[in-house]
Order: C-alpha cells, then structure tokens, then sequence
C-alpha cells in the first residue's frame, strides 16, 4: 500500500453542449482538463480557485457523482472509475461529501437523528441494537447535542446545520472526505467552530480531506498541501508552506494580493486582474490565463506552458520559469 | 413502555395547545400596535414642518439617533435594531460590521424606510438626513417624500447581484428606469447618454453592447457593476452598500473595492459599507460600527477599532478570521451562539459567550460610552476608565 489514500491522474470532465431540434452536440465545456494530484494518508489537500473554474466538478468527480471524461482516480489501490456497481456501493461509505450550503443539503423533512442515521442503516455499519446510540455519540463528537436527535433541521442554526452534515458524513467511518466549500455561507465566528472541528476530527480518526474553497486564508489555516485550479487546470500546486512563502504563478500572485487584509495600516500592493474569468465552452488558446495575465508573452498566446517540478514538490505551469 | 408514550403525547398536546393560544394573544397586541404606526404612514397631507429638522452637526450627511426598529412576530417582539446611533459625515466611509441576525441590514433598511411591513415598524429614534434644502428625519417623512430621496439622494446598493436585478428587462432599460423616474424632463436620448457614461464609469469596457444585455448574460461581477451604476445613476449623496462583495470571488472583490473606492473620490459621496468581512472593512473604512445583537458594542475610527479592540466581541472577531502568512495551531473561535431574539436576556448580550466576564456583568446592560475622543465602548470592563 502506498502512503497515497487518493491518486488523481489527468482527470477530464466535459459536459456537452447541445443545441437545435435533434439536440446535437455542439462542444463541450471542459469543466476539468485534465487535473492530478495525490492526497496522503490524514492529510489535508486544499483545492482554490474562482467559481466557476472547476473546483466543485473535481469533488463531485472523484467520487462518482457523476461519469468522469478520462483520468483514473485511484483510491486504495483501487481504480474508481473502473468498479463495477456493486463494488462503488461497498466502497462508498469511505468517501464521503460535505456540501456548501447547510440550508439547502439537509432534507427539511428528515428529523436529525434519520439524516445522520440514513446511511448508517443503509450501509449497515452499526448493529441494529446500537443504531440509536451510535447516532447520538456521533453528535456529541460534532457538538450537537445529542437528545435534539429527533429535532428537524430548522430548529438549528446555521453552524449547527453545518454540524449536521459533517456528523452525516462521518457517522460512516469514511476515509475521504470531500469538503466543498464547508465554510463559505458561514459567519466569521462560526467559521473558526467548523475549521476547529473538521481539524479536531482529522487528529482523532484520521481522516483524509479534500478540502475545496475560494478563502485563502481558510486553506492556508487547513492544508497540507494547496492546488490552484484556473478554468479547468491546476496552475500550481505546492505544499502550504512552499506555496504561501514563495507563490509562482502569476494567477497564484493575483490571488494572494486580493486578499483585504484585516488592518487598516496595511496599504497593499495590489495586482488588480482584469476582467472576468474566460468561458470554459471557448478556453484560450495557448496558456489558458494570457488574456488576464500582466506578465503575458508572445508564446503565452500558442503554446500551452508544460506542468512541470521546480523543486519541493512545487508545480508550476507557467512560460516565465521555462529557462529554470 | 407504550403507556408512558401515550402519557408523553397527551403532555406534548397540552404544550402545543397552550403555545397556540400565547400565539394568538401575542398576535391580538401586534396588530393593535401595528394598526397605530400603519394609520401614521398612511396619512395622506403631512405638513412639511412635521418632518423638517436641524442637523447636531452640519458636517454629517447622516446622523441616526437611537434607532429602535421592531418586528412584531406572532412568537414576540423581535428587537432588531435596538438604540443604534451611527453618524456618517460627508464624504467619509462608515462600515457596519457584525455576524448575520446582529440587525446591520435592518438598520440600512430603516434608513430607506423599506422595512418590511406590516409586522417591521421604525418605533423610536430619529434619522436626521442632511438634505440640500435643509435637514429632514426620515422616519417622519411621509412615503411620497421618500420616493424623491430614495434612489435619487440616497441608494442602496444590494448584496445579490442575481437576484437585485429583473431577469426579464435589459440592463440599459432599468438604469433609463432610474433616471427617467427622478428626471423626468429628460430626453430619451440624453437618458441613454446618461446610461452609457455610467455603465462606462464603473468600468464597463463594451458599454453600448451591455446596454441591450440581459442580466443572465453577465457574470457575477458585471452584474454587481450594473447595479453600483444603477445606484449612481442620479448623483446620490449617500451610498449604501449592504454587503457588495460577499456573493463575489475575491479577485473580482478586489476590483469592486477598487471601483467604490475610485467612485467615491469622484462624486464625493458618503459611504455607509455594510459587511461582515472584517478585511473589507479594514481597506475602506474610516470609521467602524460593531453590532451585536441589535446593539452597538463597539464604535471607532478603524485604525482604532483594529489596532485597539476593546470589546471581547470585537477582539473574538478579528482573532477568528485566520490571516495568510499567520499560521496558528488553533482559530480562536467565539463560544456559543446569538441568543434568542425574541426573549433576550436582561444583562449584557454578550455575557453568556464572554470569557472576561466580571460579577458587573450580571447586571445592567452597559452602555455605549467614551473611552478615547474617537473610541466608544458597550462594556462593564471599561466601566472605570474615561466615561466622558
């Protein structure tokens, strides 16, 4: 076994675009290009981008949402893409999803205790006798408490609902667990209770976090290791500490700078990005960032920059460091 | 085991029973008082003494006084904006901050006067508005008055940019709509003129191809650039924004700061920013409001407010918000949740989730007083220093 619980090679997903009476193929958004990374065992993999660029599709990918274009995601040394139904449904308890928004993922008609139980009955991980229990001490771990089992989901607020679902996906002993956006319709202070608990969480059993967001400080706070996703592609991927101190691409730079920071004496140096992000159905040609980059080149416009290693595992796909 | 189930059940139906019926009691009240402000709003001829006031300072475009903003709901009155005094002097950019339910949009909405009615009424308090011919309070003033300030003299611009805009009306259309409303001798043409040169103030490359574009054919930051143009449509003197940048991407927030900020210098407006992202509000804002529960606790110049916190509240938030290039082993995390707003406690709101409560604490709510010239503080701790 490798030291690796999730291997993501050149993962593609492209959505079709359909047009005219027959609803025929026109082209295709690619939502992702062809992406790898690895996650390690009890570490955490943070995933940032703008909306729009593909983060949400990785997760929802990786784990067989939905059909994936190309790529393999391998997950203990098995190739997920490539199990049979019978197999993905063994293997689905150990990945599991947290989604963004708390008010929307949690069935309003489900009391507490069944939409965390749900999948506990389903996949049969407790016997039937200790279900109830199981249930409750599983929201005492997420700080819930646990004789509101039988409460539905708006008698909570906000950060309790997100508790929910974080009791949800852990109450199926996962290994993985795919966290998109956890923290973004949150408030600053509730904010800090859920990072402490995922964190807290991950040091007690162990597990292993794709964490997807667009905060930087958030993902700087949680990770192990960082990946820059622009429309469709990763542009750079380091460890934290790498990545924070000495960031690479000029995408990275942009969005370090963006960043208000929480002192008014601080005056930045802003770099401001132009314009919006390009449409994924019609990508640029060449280096996909050229039309919004200050450092753009007369080969940023033809030729794809290679994805390549300069040193400490950190990845860069830009021209600016070829002759490095 | 089934006996004791049938018992529980009769006690469960006796509770809903008698919740039933606080309910309808509670609902006879409201709408008794809910009938009194209503006749108030409806009166057709208001003489303008009635509204007409003078500022306490000349210098301020806004001055709200002990605001008290109410909602009578059939479960209790919710006190939503509960004595709240901001004052924005011209030109300058004032930034309410606090955790969402702490009553800083209901604040702004008071100042429009769109609170939502009937069970949303302004009880108490004044908002003194610096008007060109002469200083009016808003909360008098009837509604056929504010319809010539709202949009013309004071707008708003709205937090969702998808949903602020009509989906089924072009861009050029509801900006023309504005403008057409408070100039309505206006040509047709020096509308659309006017139209164009604001989608192109705020930064709008193709103005004239966005001018006959439908909202869903712009993205999320375009479509908070129309809607920043659309508030400046008619030249305001005051600008509020209830959180601009929070449905956004940070790169594009980045541009949007940047495009209030350059605005603000070239219309000489005033700014009232309305967020719960303490970052935005270190970058522009000169004065901070801290609101927690309907309530100031905090209120200061920002190099004062972020360099000096002095409330737990204020300090619990900036220590929470994890910086880049800080790296902590644990986010300091606010214990707890805001009360109940319909049964708040008798002491000070912040006690329960307070770690340097004092025994004071137990007993009135403090109030919002001086501790420097430009710093004012809700809270027992400071009770000995300044009270100027």
């Amino acid at each position: 076994m490798s030291e690796n619980i999730l291997e993501v090679k050149e993962l593609k997903k492209y959505f079709p675009i359909k047009a005219g009476v027959i609803q025929r193929v026109v082209g295709h958004v690619k939502a992702v290009d062809g992406i790898s990374f690895n996650i390690k065992k009890g570490s955490t993999f943070g995933l940032v981008g703008e909306s729009g660029c593909g983060k949400t599709t990785v997760g929802r990918t990786l784990l067989r949402l939905q059909e994936s274009s190309g790529g393999s995601v391998m997950f203990d040394d098995k190739d997920v893409f490539k199990l049979s139904n019978k197999q993905l449904r063994a293997i689905r308890p150990d990945m599991q999803l947290i989604f963004q928004d708390p008010y929307s993922s949690l069935s309003p008609r489900m009391p507490v205790g069944e939409i965390i139980g749900e999948g506990v009955r389903e996949h049969n991980i407790v016997p039937k006798e200790e279900y109830r229990s199981y249930i409750m001490s599983i929201m005492e771990k997420c700080g819930l408490q646990p004789h509101h089992i039988d409460r539905y989901p708006h008698e909570f607020s906000g950060g309790q609902r997100q508790r929910i679902c974080i009791a949800r996906a852990i109450a199926l002993k996962p290994k993985v667990i795919v966290c998109d956006e956890p923290v973004s319709a949150l408030d600053v202070s509730i904010q800090a209770q859920i990072i402490n608990l995922l964190k807290d969480l991950q040091e007690e059993f162990g597990y292993s976090y794709l964490f997807i967001s667009h905060d930087l400080s958030v993902v700087e706070h949680i990770s192990d290791e960082v990946g820059v996703m622009y429309l469709g592609n990763l542009v750079e991927k380091a460890p934290k500490e790498e990545l924070f101190k000495n960031p690479k691409h000029p995408y990275t730079k942009a969005l370090f700078s963006a960043i208000p920071v929480p002192d008014p004496t601080v005056k930045m140096n802003r770099i401001i990005l132009e314009g919006d992000i390009p449409s994924p159905a019609n990508p640029p040609s060449g280096c996909k960032f050229h039309t919004r980059c200050q450092h753009c080149m007369e080969i940023c416009k033809t030729v794809a920059p290679e994805y390549r290693d300069y040193g400490n595992e950190h990845f860069v796909a830009c021209h600016l460091y070829d002759n490095e | 085991m089934s006996g004791m189930t049938a018992e529980m059940k009769k006690i469960k139906k006796a509770e809903q029973k008698e919740a039933k019926l606080r309910m309808k009691q509670i609902s006879k009240e409201n709408n008794k008082i809910i009938k009194k402000f209503e006749k108030e709003k409806k009166r057709k001829k208001v003489d303008p003494s009635e509204y007409q006031t003078t500022m306490e300072n000349p210098d301020n475009i806004i001055e709200i006084d002990n605001l008290h903003t109410y909602f009578f709901t059939d479960m209790g009155t919710v006190k939503s904006v509960n004595g709240v005094s901001i004052e924005v002097p011209k030109g300058k950019t004032v930034a309410l901050v606090g955790e969402s339910g702490c009553g800083k949009s209901v604040t702004s909405l008071s100042v429009m006067k769109l609170v939502q009615g009937p069970t949303g009424q302004i009880v108490d308090g004044a908002i003194r508005y610096n008007r060109k011919g002469g200083a009016v309070d808003i909360v008098k003033t009837p509604i056929s008055e504010m319809q010539h300030i709202r949009g013309n003299e004071i707008a708003m611009i709205f937090q969702e940019p998808m949903t602020s805009l009509n989906p089924i009306f072009t861009i050029g259309y509801q900006i023309d709509e504005t403008i057409k409303l408070h100039r309505p001798d206006m040509k047709d043409e020096d509308i659309k003129k006017q139209t164009i040169e604001m989608l192109k103030l705020v930064g709008i490359a193709r103005a004239e191809g966005i001018y006959d574009c439908y909202p869903h054919e712009l993205s999320g930051g375009m479509r908070q650039r129309v809607m920043i143009a659309m508030s400046l449509s008619c030249d305001p003197q005051f600008i509020i924004a209830d959180e601009p940048t929070t449905a956004l991407d940070v790169t594009i927030q980045a541009q949007i700061l940047d495009l209030l900020r350059d605005i603000k210098q070239k219309i000489d407006a005033s700014i009232l920013l309305i967020t719960h992202d303490l970052g935005v509000v270190a970058e522009m804002a000169d004065y901070v409001v801290v609101m927690y529960a309907g309530k100031i606790v905090e209120q200061g110049t920002a190099h004062e407010v972020f360099l000096n916190p002095k409330h737990p509240y204020t300090m619990g938030l900036i220590k929470s918000k994890p910086a880049v290039g800080k790296v902590v082993d644990r986010l300091y995390s606010i214990p707890g949740a805001v009360p109940n707003p319909v049964s708040m406690p008798n002491y000070c709101f912040f006690k329960d989730r307070c770690d340097k409560c004092l025994a004071k604490c137990n007993g009135d709510i403090p109030e919002l007083r001086y501790i420097s010239e430009d710093h004012k503080v809700a809270c027992h701790l400071y009770d000995s220093k300044g009270g100027k």
